[in-house]
């Protein structure tokens, strides 16, 4: 709000440190580990002769800069979800953006086969934002008439409607079930073959946006006659923040499939850290996005050797107990 | 044409004729409230001059200007509202809260200027929120809690506040309070206040300027004497009513018969 205080600064520059060291864990961690030195070799001076080296720059760079950039997105798309319904359960999801990603992944399996990683993620992105449009289009929102329910209301219909047409599909044809089982729960494993560069470009064109839409997001939270007369204009408002969402959620199902509940959890961590002020809870839930799901990967790498879990499996696994042990204390702790 | 003022204003939701062809001249650098029976128009009369909803027919224009044709944060600076029931986030303090009043005053990604702290001091010391500032707002009472975004319409700086029924949910004494301090706002500020209410006594102790609605239309305005009489509240509420003088003010004190 009264730009950043000094707690909420400290608490960003501490998450961005443990996010520092996920990182480096998500670069040694794996079924051949690398030892810090080894890995910061890779970095540096890499050698393509070395088994190790290539490892670390063809299969876990990528992976991690996947993480790095759905995590963010997901953490931020959260907070604007959230902000803009006013709605403590909205979450990325909630904009029919995942189901239009399966609509999209399910259809191009069923018509033309297609199941490899990268035709996949090319076919995530559009779907995702042909839906989230959709959305907006029926719930009314650029004639500024749509209020937050409408709009939830009509995430929640599209995705119904979109989802029955997947299960439909998926049931006449076994090799597109095949395809979207992996797909849906949500990977980084296949992070090297999806287009990483463009997507985070779309990432941060959304992250920008959102940034710049936190003051009016802050006056739309007292509410819409509030927020009018504090000058937002409201329609526009809501128009910005959902092409935010549609590029933050597309980047993220595009290069990660559709990770389940971090946008939800990433939000609430966000506002107990740092307070209900949208710019810095963007921030902080853009730090924690990718903090939780770089650290899901890494636990997937090593839960169930020689296999892995997949990141979607692992986040709704540790970040849900986390969740509510963090969400309990928060109450009990709150200032009184 | 200085001021706020209404012209011909007819107003409906969708086909619903709420007022009709109200004309009404708000005088500048008073306290007026605006009152009137359940459903007689004048919240919606308030939105409309709060630039809210768009007239069917006539306009509202702010020193001559119709509020339509003017930027919305152009109409912010000069004119606040603070609605029937603000949503307070979770987890706010009183400081973050009366900050969110700069919003007209503060660039896209402009961080916190000098201005911007000075006029959110003001509007806490005006309130009595000062030592306040670092609570949360869920732990105020009812009262407390309205002194906070009548303090964030402080913040505003707006010459003109127009508010929705401020003392609804208010025990009497923190009713008081509330007009007491938009009274003493209006005279050491010179801000030129706009207030829908119910208590007909209470308007006319702390009210200049009286505006009685019925049914879409003014039926009275002026001084609280020259409203408040007993066939005026006869044909706006069917109250059957003595009019006699408050023995600690001398203003109209309503006793219904």
């Amino acid at each position: 709000m009264t730009g950043l205080h000094a707690r909420t600064a400290l608490t960003l520059a501490a998450l961005a440190a443990a996010l520092a060291g996920a990182a480096l864990l998500a670069l040694m961690v794996g079924t051949r580990p690398l030892a810090p030195a080894q890995a910061w070799a890779a970095l540096v001076q890499p050698d393509a002769a070395d088994p190790a080296h290539v490892v670390l720059r063809q299969l876990r760079l990528p992976r991690l800069a996947a993480g790095l950039v759905a995590g963010a997105a997901l953490g931020m798309a959260g907070v604007l979800m959230q902000a803009v319904t006013r709605n403590p359960l909205a979450e990325p999801g909630l904009l029919g953006v995942n189901a239009g990603a399966s609509f999209a992944v399910v259809l191009g399996a069923f018509l033309f086969g297609v199941n490899d990683s990268a035709a996949l993620s090319a076919l995530a992105f559009p779907g995702a934002a042909l839906a989230a449009a959709a959305v907006f289009v029926l719930g009314g929102a650029g004639r500024g008439g749509a209020g937050p329910v409408r709009l939830t209301l009509a995430g929640a219909a599209l995705t119904a409607l979109l989802m029955s047409l997947v299960g439909a599909l998926v049931l006449v044809r076994t090799e597109a079930l095949e395809v979207w089982r992996f797909w849906v729960v949500g990977s980084l494993a296949d992070a090297g073959s999806r287009p990483l560069a463009m997507m985070a470009m779309v990432a941060l064109a959304g992250g920008l946006l959102a940034l710049a839409l936190g003051a009016a997001l802050d006056a739309l939270a007292l509410g819409e006659e509030a927020a009018r007369s504090l000058g937002a204009r409201t329609g526009w408002v809501r128009a910005g923040t959902l092409a935010a969402v549609t590029a933050l959620c597309g980047a993220a199902v595009s290069l990660a499939g559709p990770v389940a509940f971090l946008g939800l959890m990433a939000p609430h961590l966000a506002r107990a850290l740092v307070g209900p002020g949208v710019r810095p809870m963007l921030l902080a839930a853009g730090l924690i996005g990718p903090l939780v799901l770089l650290l899901a990967d890494v636990a997937g790498r090593v839960a169930l050797p020689p296999g892995e879990v997949r990141v979607g499996v692992m986040t709704a696994l540790l970040g849900g107990p986390v969740f509510i042990l963090v969400a309990r204390r928060m109450r009990l702790g709150a200032p009184a | 044409m200085t001021g706020l003022r209404a012209e011909n204003l007819t107003l409906a939701y969708d086909r619903r004729i709420v007022v009709e062809g109200l004309t009404l001249a708000l005088p500048a650098g008073r306290v007026t409230a605006i009152l009137g029976p359940n459903g007689c128009g004048k919240s919606t009369l308030l939105k409309a001059l709060a630039r809210l909803i768009r007239p069917q027919a006539g306009r509202v224009t702010l020193d001559g200007e119709d509020i339509h044709a003017l930027p919305t944060r152009a109409v912010a600076r000069r004119l606040g509202l603070l609605p029937q029931a603000p949503i307070a986030p979770e987890g706010i303090t009183v400081g973050d809260l009366v900050a969110r009043g700069r919003a007209p005053w503060r660039g896209l990604l402009a961080g916190w200027s000098a201005a911007d702290e000075a006029a959110r001091a003001a509007a806490l010391a005006a309130t009595g929120l000062t030592d306040l500032a670092a609570r949360p707002v869920a732990d105020l009472s009812g009262g407390q809690r309205q002194r906070v975004w009548i303090a964030l319409a402080l913040a505003q700086q707006t010459e003109h506040l127009l508010l929705d029924e401020p003392t609804t949910w208010l025990d009497l004494p923190h009713q008081i309070e509330v007009l007491a301090l938009l009274r003493r706002l209006n005279r050491e500020q010179g801000r030129s206040i706009v207030t829908v209410l119910h208590d007909l006594s209470l308007a006319a102790r702390f009210a200049d300027h009286l505006v009685l609605m019925a049914a879409g239309r003014v039926l009275a305005e002026g001084t609280p004497e020259e409203v408040l009489t007993p066939g005026a509240l006869e044909d706006a509420f069917g109250l059957r009513a003595l009019v006699i003088a408050d023995p600690v003010t001398g203003t109209p004190l309503v006793v219904p018969a």
